[in-house]
């Protein structure tokens, strides 16, 4: 995989300032309502801290929870396939698809397929998958990917759909009446539901006590996309388990709140074995979770439920586009679980983060993110993946910031550098604060010299 | 009691005035032998918050052994303080030390609060005030509550200044946004950091702010250099400038 230039990607993003400025106000409108729906609830900060202990145990005891639901499913009837990565992942749903010369599948959210990249994999062979939730399928029709990963086309404004609708659908031109719009979807994706012979669902939870799981939508498109064909596939990541069914309790009070700010889903299905004379099989993803729960630095992101507060409250997310970090989970959590896979290709994430800390605030399950984001910065830097003149840049600063006098005298050079210096020999290309930005004005004296001479004048008078 | 104060680098090499007006509050509210140990530099923060343990350890190492035998280390940035306060596991090899110093760490607002417990001074400030919540104060010292969290809310850098005679405070419809400065993500992310800074700057405009104040310089910095570029009328003040300004207290010369 190439590189990810985040900054570059932001910058890009940037640019277009109209965009960009909708882009954070539509994002800022969901974390105000999620802020409502917190602020509503006295027991919300409680909420968290059971939700946190809860996952905090499932992922401490994970190999016992899942051998637990694959008995406890496979009793309710279900099949249970095992995948190491992506690729095995991919070929099971083939081989699945294939036994049963399924040619069309319809498909509900799940971020996991998107990781894994199922549905070109699936194209390859011949097999036609849909995407069944409104923005996913809209994303599906621009051969674009998810921007977010619970609002996969809020990069796309209601003029581009009214657009790509008519191209693809044959909706009036320049419509962008929205329920006219949604309508049209509706109309071609019940074709789709109806032609279907197989459907795929992520997983929200997986309840190791009962075998059962839940998947939590809003547009109850899983629901009819698991009711219609006789079989019914579920992708679920490992960490996607919690012990009771009594769990839900917790999860699904806090799950709905953090991603949009509504009291729950519209729809939150639970689903315990097939239906009568049909099939249901759960393939269990690993990875590289794996490697995350070996890791005592990022365990802890593994109690992560997808809400994706943590993208709607980052001020960098908001204003880069969830494209610009060039992977299936973007924003917060993302730069966290994706370099621990690919540190190399993912090495700017980290970075792309001010360290403001209000992605810890609304995280549903506290995983303290920044901290880990910093960790990452660090092992970055231990893998020698840091720019070379940064590396050499903070060397140099490790330097004059420990030593008095090379500081006193880099502070005197560079105070008089700025005071003295012709204007384009302090703002040129080589300088990017100064692109937008003026330098401080520097002053006569520094405190520590004001101070000193405060201490000689004072002497004679104090003694 | 003995304070040492620590006026972390940029501030002694930018902005005086902040460490002047830091010592001249710590004096007027009588926080004991209050004194500026020459040999300290700065927490190590820029080097750490790139990801680069090793150089950030000397800086660290000469903080806690400046500092180790004071009562109190008063510093006017929630940011640096909350360096050495959560950050500094690790990058200090005598950890009773280093313990011992993150202890008594504070920032200056909070050492007003918290340890001289003052009551919020009566002066004069007849001024329309935007603050700026400055993250770490915020999120890593807990100097207020922040609008993610659902708990009592409370605000100790705005108490501090809420009795001043003639004080407004602009209501800002995003009151705790970072401002995008972020240490050297202001220039690795420049388009982005620029855009957040432009934002807060306009939603304290449109709040009809007249002096946009916060607890660190940092933050300041990366705004006032979008302001004076733009030409825009706001002036920006640390905290303890305002304050000292308005118990008329002297920072100059």
């Amino acid at each position: 995989m190439p590189t990810q230039d985040h900054p570059a990607a932001a910058n890009a993003f940037v640019a277009d300032d109209a965009h960009a400025h909708w882009h954070d106000q539509a994002l800022w409108f969901i974390r105000a309502k999620r802020d409502k729906c917190a602020h509503g609830l006295a027991e919300w900060e409680e909420l968290r801290e059971l939700a946190a202990q809860i996952k905090q145990h499932t992922v401490a005891h994970l190999g016992d929870y899942l051998e637990q639901f694959e008995r406890n499913a496979t009793r309710l009837g279900a099949v249970v396939h095992w995948a190491r990565d992506a690729a095995e992942h991919n070929a099971i749903i083939l081989r699945l698809l294939q036994e049963r010369r399924v040619r069309r599948m319809v498909k509900s959210k799940s971020m996991l397929t998107e990781e894994c990249g199922l549905n070109p994999f699936l194209e390859q062979h011949g097999i036609e998958v849909t995407d069944t939730d409104l923005g996913e399928w809209i994303v599906q029709l621009r051969h674009e990917h998810p921007s977010h990963i619970v609002l996969p086309a809020i990069h796309i404004k209601k003029e581009d759909v009214g657009e790509l609708f008519h191209r693809e659908l044959g909706t009036a031109k320049g419509a962008t009446d929205p329920a006219y719009l949604t309508e049209a979807a509706r109309h071609r994706l019940r074709e789709k539901f109806l032609a279907a012979e197989a459907g795929l669902t992520g997983v929200n939870f997986g309840i190791a006590e009962t075998g059962g799981f839940v998947v939590c939508t809003n547009e109850g498109n899983s629901d009819l996309g698991t009711s219609l064909p006789p079989i019914h596939i579920a992708s679920m990541g490992i960490e996607k388990l919690v012990p009771r069914l009594d769990d839900m309790a917790v999860f699904l009070r806090l799950l709905a709140r953090s991603a949009t700010g509504q009291p729950i889903t519209a729809y939150s299905t639970h689903y315990h074995g097939p239906r009568p004379g049909c099939e249901l099989h759960i393939v269990l993803v690993d990875n590289g979770r794996t490697t995350l729960l070996a890791s005592e630095e990022f365990r802890n992101s593994l109690r992560c439920i997808r809400c994706g507060a943590c993208l709607n409250t980052c001020p960098v997310y908001r204003r880069s586009g969830g494209h610009s970090y060039g992977v299936s989970v973007a924003g917060p959590i993302g730069s966290i679980v994706n370099p621990s896979r690919d540190p190399a290709t993912h090495r700017s994430l980290p970075f792309a983060c001010t360290l403001c800390g209000s992605c810890a605030d609304v995280c549903p399950v506290k995983i303290d993110l920044p901290n880990q984001l910093l960790t990452w910065r660090q092992r970055i830097a231990e893998l020698g993946l840091l720019k070379p003149s940064k590396r050499r840049l903070m060397h140099f600063a490790g330097a004059v910031l420990s030593r008095p006098l090379l500081y006193n005298v880099a502070g005197g050079v560079g105070r008089a550098a700025l005071r003295w210096a012709p204007r384009w020999l302090v703002y040129n290309r080589f300088n990017p604060w100064g692109r937008q930005r003026e330098m401080p004005l520097p002053p006569k004296e520094t405190f520590r010299q004001w101070h000193s001479r405060q201490s000689r004048d004072d002497k004679p008078s104090s003694s | 009691m003995r304070v040492g104060l620590f006026i972390p680098c940029y501030i002694d090499q930018f902005y005086p005035r902040v460490g002047i007006a830091t010592l001249r509050l710590l004096e007027h509210f009588h926080a004991g032998d209050v004194e500026f140990p020459a040999a300290q530099i700065c927490c190590g923060q820029p080097m750490a918050n790139a990801g680069c343990v090793a150089d950030a350890r000397p800086a660290a190492e000469r903080f806690v052994a400046t500092f180790r035998p004071y009562d109190y280390v008063v510093a006017p940035s929630g940011s640096c303080v909350a360096m050495v306060r959560h950050h500094y596991q690790g990058l200090v090899a005598d950890e009773a030390a280093r313990a011992q110093v993150q202890a008594k760490t504070f920032e200056l607002c909070e050492f007003l609060t918290d340890v001289l417990q003052i009551e919020p001074p009566r002066g004069q400030f007849p001024r329309r005030v935007g603050l700026h919540q400055s993250c770490h104060g915020l999120r890593e010292l807990r100097l207020g509550s922040d609008s993610e969290l659902n708990v009592a809310p409370f605000n100790k850098v705005q108490r501090l200044l809420a009795n001043l005679e003639g004080v407004e405070f602009a209501r800002l419809e995003r009151p705790d946004e970072c401002c995008g400065f972020g240490g050297s993500f202001a220039v690795d992310e420049e388009g982005v950091s620029c855009m957040m800074g432009r934002d807060r700057i306009a939603d304290h405009e449109r709040a009809g702010a007249e002096v946009l104040a916060a607890g660190d310089m940092s933050c300041l910095m990366h705004l006032d250099g979008l302001i004076r570029r733009e030409r825009r009328p706001l002036r920006v003040l640390h905290v303890a400038e305002l304050l000292a300004e308005a118990l008329g207290l002297t920072i100059s010369d």
